[in-house]
Parts: C-alpha cells; structure tokens; sequence
C-alpha cells in the first residue's frame, strides 16, 4: 500500500503558490525573523537587545495587521455596499436570460426532431429491423431487450455493472466510518457516533415489522423471478436487482442492522460483487472469442421460451442482478451509518 | 388513453417547477417520488415495462430513500421542523 503524504505544506504546489504571491506570505516572513533571530543569537545579546527586538517584531506585527485590515475595509467598502445591489441585480438578470436561451435552444431541438412513432424515423435502419427480426432465432431470448443489452450490446452492460460498482466503492472511499476500535480519541468516538445513527432510529416497531413480514418475502420472490425471467418476460438483471435491495433495504429499516448483519456484512459484499463481476467479463470473453473467430461454442440458443435457454443471458443476468443489489444495499447502508 | 398519457405527462412538467420551488425539501423529495411514479406508468403506457419497472424501482424507491437518508444525516429534516416551532411560537 503506498503511504499517505501528509506534507502538503512542502509539496511542489503550495511552493509554486508561494513563489507565485511573492512569498509574502505570514508563514515566510515568521520564518525569515526567526532566521534573522538565530543568526544573531551566536553573538550572545544582552536581554534588553532581545527586548528590543521583541519589540520591534510586535510593532511590525501589529503595522502589518492594521495595514491589512485598512485594506481589506477600503476593498470591501464598495462591494458591500453598492457592489452586492449591483450583483444582485446582474445575477437576477442573468438567471433569466440563461434560463430563456436554454429553454429556447431545447424547443428548437424539440422542433428538428422527427415526429413521433412514423416509420420512416432514422430509427428503424437495418439495426433494428435485424434486431426484430433475427433477435430471438439468434439469442434465443423472447424479450428482445435482454437479447439486445445481454447479447448484441453485453459489453455496454458489462460497462453499467462495473460503473455500478466503483460507485459504491466511491461511497464506501467518502462515507466508510474506520471501525478501528483502537484510538478511542473523544472526537473520533463522537464522529463515530454521529455518523452511526442506529441509535436514533426507532426500534422494533410492531406495526412495521409486521408489515415488513408479509411483504419482503413477496417482494425479494418477485426481484428473484425478475431476474430469472428477464429473458422470457419484462424484468431482468438492472430491475430485478433494485426490487431486491429495496426488499433489503425494507428488512434493514424494520428489523435494525443487527440482524441484517447476520447474513450480509461487507466481506459477503465484496465476494458476491467480485464473483458476478469477474464471471460476467469472463464468460463474456468466451462467447466474443469463440463468436468473433467462428469457432464452436458450447453456449446454445436452446429452445426459446424455456427457462433454461438464450445461452448466457439468464446467467448474465442473475450476475447483473447480484451486482446491483448489492450495490444498492451497500449505499444505503453507507449512506445510514458508514459501514456494513 | 391519449388523455391519460397527455395528463401524465402535464403533471410531470407540475411536478418538475413545483420540485424547484417548495421550500421544503421532504415535501420536495415527495413531489420527485410522484414524478417518478408518473413518468414509470408512461413508461408502461410506451409499452416498455423494463423501463416501468425499473423506473418504479429505482427513480421512486432508492433514489428517494437515499435522499431522505441524505437529509437525516444533515439535520435538514429535524431544522425544518425547529424553525417552524419556533416561527409558530413566535406568532403566538
């Protein structure tokens, strides 16, 4: 792992910084005194030399702090007064006029397009037409979607999934609170604390619970046939993957993270997210070599309609499925208390 | 049915300005999660249900339910309610 750099101060950009503002900076001049001081401590100066300096650096400090505050007053005397009536006015005006040039630009793209649902549309071209019409001979699937993003398009899915995940990753990177429990420092216990609200929430609600028993089985058995149907009916790995973490995140809210703990923790989270990952581009990468290079594949349409048919789809897309949810699960989890 | 698409899609143009100008932002988050359900019927009505399925999921559920956990977190939801006590206090 490489190490933090904790030295900001002495990088090259605050140097560039400094240099640029003629190193005029509080910090600098300090500096140069305290050189000027060291030098001069080898001669041994009596104590009313040091008083005297020490008295000339307090007056320096004190001209230096009266000078900037003349300045800051005489600068900020015009934009306090006639400066924010002036951009406050130029900023209505602007508001408008940016809102109406947008609007005017947006209905005069509405007005090129072309009318809706006619079928000479620069739409329906030859891709379409072959998706319609060889798609399910070809995939096998008879939602012609799945057999688009699955098949024809599976490396544009492969591409949402892994955006799908490096979000998560950036939440958990901002939001993931360190369960270090070694430095029990006061702030960071109490950071700890703000950001774990567990103990806000209200616990054991019956009138939830009992709702959340009746429905989060049916909900999670509904994602789960999405999922496995995506290739025979509406459904499939994106939508079925969210009913399921909303199903989750339903069981979370009612029952508390305790017992959602027992069966997901961020170790379940990382293996189902790197499994279905990995398998996805994998399998992917045999269909697209065997497919690209006409060689036998031992992936087959199978018989359209069955369940277990269209190939990789319903595999891909169980393993979108997983992705999603997890991903889902695992913002809102970050989101409520920084950890899983 | 043309009426019901064109009502929808009315009260989706509503529920976008009335988003941008309540005051509140939990009333505003609802005003978003309508638009959703709306915009997830249209979906069904373009005869593209993975769309409304996902759109219901996704656009009405966790995207608001993230937003109102945003809100929670910084203390939005809890000063809205302090502010109006006290205004209502003050009127008294």
């Amino acid at each position: 792992m490489a190490r933090m750099k904790n030295d900001y101060e002495n990088s090259w950009w605050p140097k560039l910084m400094r240099w640029l503002d003629n190193g005029s900076t509080a910090l600098d001049d300090r500096m140069e005194e305290e050189m000027e001081e060291t030098h001069e401590g080898h001669l041994l100066p009596s104590p009313e030399e040091i008083a005297a300096q020490e008295a000339r650096r307090e007056e320096r400090i004190q001209q230096k702090l009266t000078d900037e505050l003349e300045l800051y007053a005489r600068a900020h005397h015009w934009s306090r007064t006639k400066g924010t009536k002036i951009a406050d006015w130029a900023y209505r005006i602007l508001a408008v006029v940016i809102c109406v040039s947008i609007i005017w630009v947006l209905l005069q793209t509405a007005s090129y397009l072309p009318s809706f649902g006619s079928p000479d549309n620069p739409a329906h071209n030859e891709v379409s037409r072959r998706y319609i019409e060889k798609g399910m001979e070809e995939t096998g699937a008879v939602n012609i979607v799945a057999g688009m993003i699955l098949d024809y398009r599976a490396f544009d899915t492969l591409g949402e999934s892994n955006v799908l995940f490096v979000a998560a990753c950036s939440v958990m990177i901002l939001l993931r609170v360190s369960s270090d429990k070694k430095h029990h420092i006061s702030s960071v216990h109490q950071l700890e604390m703000e950001a774990d609200d567990r103990m806000y929430e209200p616990k054991d609600d019956l009138i939830l619970q009992r709702a959340t028993a009746f429905l989060v089985p049916v909900i999670l058995l509904f994602g789960v046939y999405g999922l496995l149907n995506g290739h025979i009916s509406p459904g499939g790995g994106f939508s079925g993957g969210a009913i399921m973490g909303a199903g989750l995140i339903l069981y979370l809210n009612a029952y508390g993270f305790q017992k959602a703990q027992r069966f997901f923790t961020f170790t379940v989270f990382k293996a189902i997210s790197a499994c279905a990952l990995s398998f996805y581009a994998l399998s992917k990468a045999y269909s697209f070599f065997t497919g690209a290079n006409h060689l036998p594949s031992f992936i087959t349409p199978g018989t359209p309609g069955n369940l277990f048919s269209a190939g990789l789809i319903p595999y891909l897309n169980i393993a979108v499925g997983l992705v999603v949810c997890c991903t889902m699960y695992a913002f809102y989890t970050h989101f409520r208390k920084g950890d899983m | 049915m043309e009426i019901l698409n064109i009502l929808l899609l009315i009260f989706i143009i509503v529920c976008a300005v009335a988003v941008s100008l309540t005051k509140n932002l939990f009333t505003s988050i609802v005003i978003f999660m309508s638009q959703s359900l709306a915009m997830s019927i249209i979906w069904l009505l373009l005869e593209s249900p993975d769309l409304a399925v996902t759109e219901a999921a996704v656009g009405a559920g966790i995207t608001s339910l993230l937003l109102f956990v945003t809100l929670k977190k910084i203390h939005a939801i809890d000063q809205q309610k302090k502010g109006a006590a006290q205004h209502g206090t003050d009127e008294e």
